[in-house]
């Protein structure tokens, strides 16, 4: 058994923030300007710092405490309650995400053929690397992404290591990310860099991945050679069948809290912001009118885009394709909604912003979910105390308890099965299950003979 | 149209008004000065620790009252006078009713020590007790927490999370032993001092000391030991609230006393929740019960009673949860501290976590009568069945899977425990 000791910050905890803190220090200074003889070294000693210093911290952090919910505070902490700190905090990463999409170049984005500098220019020597290209604005913030999301999903590890079912999930979270969609894509355009780029994340499906049916990445598919056909038959059978198919035996948890790198994100470095989520009935009416907009729209989109492939014409009633359609949805939802505000506003509006109102993928496997798939949250008869941990830890804000306080199972489209309320509720009342149709909505439960 | 009166803001009263309203259009009136809104009371201690905001704990969005015409009185209830079917209130207006329900829940014990009103001295039962302790325990170093029940080791758990050093003392010669068997309370006793919490067991208050200025100074016990403190948490039960209604003409004991259907001796005037004594209590029920389901089922009952469809109480098969720091316990059926006479039980505990398992079966017709679980999650609905329907210890055994209701991936102890079932049963026949 653990010797359990006082919450205090030890030199050790110390020691990991300053190792870290240094680590970020090295990436900020560059975007002042500051260059390095020896990038590869600085980005190699930089990142380890991060990644190291952050693990030592959590280490240290969790271990002293005996495993269990460690919810202490998180009301009273500015950062994570929407006090000063995390309204600096969202307006930092709001204008990262700004800069990121449409000004890289104050990033040190190389433009019209420059060479890279500042921060990009940082990262050079590992794109060298996966590509012998120098690296671009995407290639650096994939790999903060993939970093962070390996860091602090350690860091969740060690939150929840009383939890198998948190621990198994986020390491499969922590591979996903990595593996498929950092490692093995970097590696294959490496291999492939004399084709024109697609996407090589294989689990990133239409419609989360808008541009899927654009004419530019249809063709740069079928001239991908046979790796750009393997992408694009799986792509569609991505869509068509296994989203479906896993979706009706599991529930959206599959994609949305397992693999997909947005769900990822939220998981691991959005943990901290998930109970800031509105739990409103309002909030799940206009969750209701956004998603599933957003979902028609790029539906009609891609019908047009397609419609445009096909027939070779550049527009559609008359209107230019790219300047009308494709274009403006890439700009206001696939940056803007999922970038700007999914991201940029966790610590303001909860870590699934992006996941609860704005995602097609989410919208597309929440309709599956809602009305022919096995999964399901099970109330355990009667032991619901109301208390209302479930509801305001869920991230998708779900009220839970309002199900849970009736013995009634929870199905709702938008659930993404991250199972925290399962893990918060302190009468062990709900558990996610995968189980027959029948029965599954309504009612379970009887105490009454 | 009827106006029905409902006295207390809490679980059960809150039931009987919901339900009510969906019956049918009686004009419902809800007296209560505790909270604006209805709460969850069994969230205080996660409200004081910062796992959630205060409206986290109120189940209903404050509109949904007004949506559904509740009128919500913010008032106290002074008398009731069944004679003219009034009460009257703290701000000296009175109220006319056709039927009225008593849900005024209960009060945090006093048993007249020397100092217990001092400065300093607090329960924990209502919000204004949170209210206080949040202001009060930036100045605390030391609390004793009195009392080894539920609520003490929920107050306990608080005070930690502040870093406030807290001595527990225990009547009793292990925590909780009245209701938990000696294994169980053991284990908890193991639990409480891993959080360094001075456990002081065979030991009572005798007397608070004044700091001499209405403060609280410091606690004497029943050892003669005097120990610095600068709050003392009085959890040592709690009675149903009910002062107000002696010599109303309603029949009180310790609580209202009701029969089956809820009802008083007086007609119109029901009684529910924590506050209503039994008269014949049913399935070894107590006459007063003090758990939020019970306070739920007998909103549910008195409303359909009310709106015409006279029912009796019928709470089923007990069952109960708790948790205790980071261990969580469920019961169902019913396991006594000690066996009774036709009681054989069947304990498995786990080598290295607080993990345990308690089985209560009949010695004759072998069947499973109750269990008592800790750090694993049981299905209610099976269990109550297999209660129901009196199935062998040896199916239970065998089943004990079914029953499980752990979040997916976690570790199974079932074949341990089976295995450890079967060596047992052999070593009794031989
Ligand atoms: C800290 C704590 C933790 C708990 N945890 C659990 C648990 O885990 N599981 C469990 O089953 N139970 C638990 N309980 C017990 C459970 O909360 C009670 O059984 C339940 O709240 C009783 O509900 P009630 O509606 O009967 O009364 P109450 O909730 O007490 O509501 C009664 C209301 O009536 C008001 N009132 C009283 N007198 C008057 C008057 N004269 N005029 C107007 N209004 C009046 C009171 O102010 C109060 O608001 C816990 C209790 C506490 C204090
Ligand atoms: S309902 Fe539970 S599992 Fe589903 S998203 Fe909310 S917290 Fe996660
Ligand atoms: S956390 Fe558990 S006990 Fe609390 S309201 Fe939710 S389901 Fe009920």
């Amino acid at each position: 058994m653990v010797d359990i000791q006082p919450y205090k910050t030890g030199f050790l905890q110390k020691l990991g923030l300053s190792l870290s803190a240094l680590g970020l220090l090295i990436l900020a200074v560059t975007l002042f300007g500051v260059e390095f003889e020896n990038n590869g070294l600085l980005l190699t000693v930089s990142l380890l710092s991060i990644f190291v210093g952050t693990s030592i911290y959590a280490i240290k952090t969790y271990i002293s405490l005996p495993a269990g919910i460690k919810n202490h505070g998180i009301w009273f902490n500015s950062l994570t309650s929407k006090g000063l700190l995390g309204w600096i905090t969202a307006v930092i990463l709001t204008g990262f995400y700004v800069v990121l999409y449409w000004f890289p170049e104050y990033l040190g984005q190389g433009v019209k053929g420059a060479a890279n500098t500042n921060l990009i220019a940082l990262f050079n020597p590992l794109s060298d690397l996966f590509t012998g290209k120098p690296a671009t604005q995407w290639f650096v913030y994939g790999t903060l992404y993939t970093l962070i999301i390996t860091t602090l999903g350690i860091k969740f590890i060690l939150k929840y290591r009383h939890n198998r079912y948190q621990i198994i999930r986020t390491i499969v979270v922590i591979i996903a990310q990595l593996f498929l969609a950092y490692l093995i894509p970097n590696i294959m355009e490496g291999l492939n860099s004399d084709k024109a780029y697609f996407a090589m994340d294989i689990k990133y499906f239409w419609p989360l991945n808008y541009y899927f049916f654009n004419d530019w990445h249809l063709n740069n598919m079928v001239h991908g050679g046979s790796l750009g056909m393997v992408y694009l038959v799986w792509g569609i059978i991505g869509f068509l069948v296994i989203t479906p198919f896993l979706t009706y035996y599991f529930g959206k948890r599959w994609y949305c809290s397992w693999v997909c790198g947005c769900g990822g994100l939220a998981e691991t470095a959005g943990d901290p912001f998930r109970h800031l989520s509105d739990k409103s009935v309002r909030a799940w009416k206009i969750e209701r009118y956004l998603i599933y907009g957003i979902l028609l729209l790029i539906t009609l989109i891609t019908l047009v885009v397609l419609y445009g492939y096909f027939s070779g014409s550049s527009t559609f009633l008359g209107l230019d394709i790219y300047t009308y359609f494709t274009h403006p949805y890439g700009f206001l939802i696939g940056a803007a909604f999922s970038g700007v505000v999914g991201v940029g506003f966790y610590p303001i509006l909860g870590s699934r912003v992006w996941c609860r109102f704005g995602c097609p993928m989410a919208a597309y496997m929440g309709i599956i979910q809602r009305f022919k798939s096995r999964f399901r949250i099970t109330t355990n008869g009667g032991q619901c105390i109301s208390c209302g941990n479930c509801s305001t830890y869920c991230e998708m804000g779900i009220d839970v308890r309002a199900y849970a306080q009736k013995g009634e199972n929870i199905v709702r489209a938008s659930c993404v099965g991250c199972g925290i309320c399962s893990a918060v509720c302190p009468r062990g009342v709900l558990k996610l299950e995968n189980g027959k149709l029948e029965g599954r909505i309504g009612k379970t439960f009887s105490y009454k003979k | 149209m009827k106006h029905i009166v409902i006295i207390g803001n809490g679980i059960s009263g809150i039931t009987a008004a919901r339900n009510i309203r969906k019956k049918n259009d009686n004009r419902i009136t809800v007296i209560s000065e505790e909270s604006p809104f209805f709460f969850s009371r069994t969230a205080l201690m996660y409200v004081f620790m910062g796992h959630m905001k205060f409206e986290h704990t109120q189940p209903y969005e404050n509109d949904f009252w007004e949506k559904n015409k509740i009128d919500l009185l913010h008032d106290t209830v002074l008398k009731v006078d069944p004679n003219q079917k009034s009460v009257l209130l703290k701000t000296g207006k009175s109220l006319q009713y056709d039927d009225l329900i008593i849900a005024t829940g209960s009060k945090s014990n006093k048993f007249g020590w020397p100092g217990q009103d001092l400065d300093g001295v607090q329960g924990l039962y209502h919000k204004q007790d949170l209210e206080k302790l949040t202001k009060s325990y930036k100045t605390i170093k030391r609390a004793v927490i009195v009392g080894g029940g539920l609520i003490g080791i929920e107050l306990a758990e608080m005070l930690l999370s502040k870093n406030i050093e807290v001595t527990m003392l225990v009547r009793e010669k292990s925590f909780w032993n009245g209701v938990l068997p000696n294994e169980e309370s053991a284990m908890i006793n193991e639990l409480i001092k891993l959080h360094h919490i001075d456990l002081q067991l065979n030991t009572e208050l005798i007397e608070i000391k004044d700091s001499g200025t209405g403060k609280v100074k410091s606690i004497v016990t029943s050892k003669n030991e005097e120990i610095e403190c600068q709050l003392v948490g009085l959890t040592v039960g709690v009675t149903p609230n009910i002062d107000f209604l002696k010599d109303s003409g309603i029949e009180i004991e310790r609580g209202v006393l009701v029969n089956e259907f809820l009802e008083t001796n007086v007609a119109n005037v029901y009684a529910i929740g924590d506050c209503a004594q039994h008269r014949t209590p049913t399935g070894g029920r107590k006459p007063i019960e003090q758990v939020w389901y019970t306070g739920r089922i007998m909103g549910e009952t008195v409303a359909n009673s009310i709106c015409g469809n006279r029912s009796d109480y019928q709470p089923g098969i007990w069952f109960n949860s708790a948790k205790f720091f980071d261990v969580e316990y469920q019961t169902y059926g019913w396991v006594w501290a000690k066996p009774k006479e036709n009681e054989a039980t069947f304990f498995w505990k786990s080598k290295n976590e607080f993990k345990s398992l308690r089985l209560i079966y009949d010695k004759i017709g072998n069947h499973i009568l109750g269990v008592n679980v800790f750090g694993i999650r049981l299905r209610h609905e099976v269990f109550d069945q297999w209660i129901q329907e009196k199935k062998n210890i040896e199916y239970v055994i065998d089943n004990l899977k079914t029953a499980n209701f752990d979040p997916e991936f976690f570790k199974h102890h079932e074949a341990e425990i089976k295995n450890q079932f079967d060596k047992s049963t052999v070593c009794n026949l031989i």
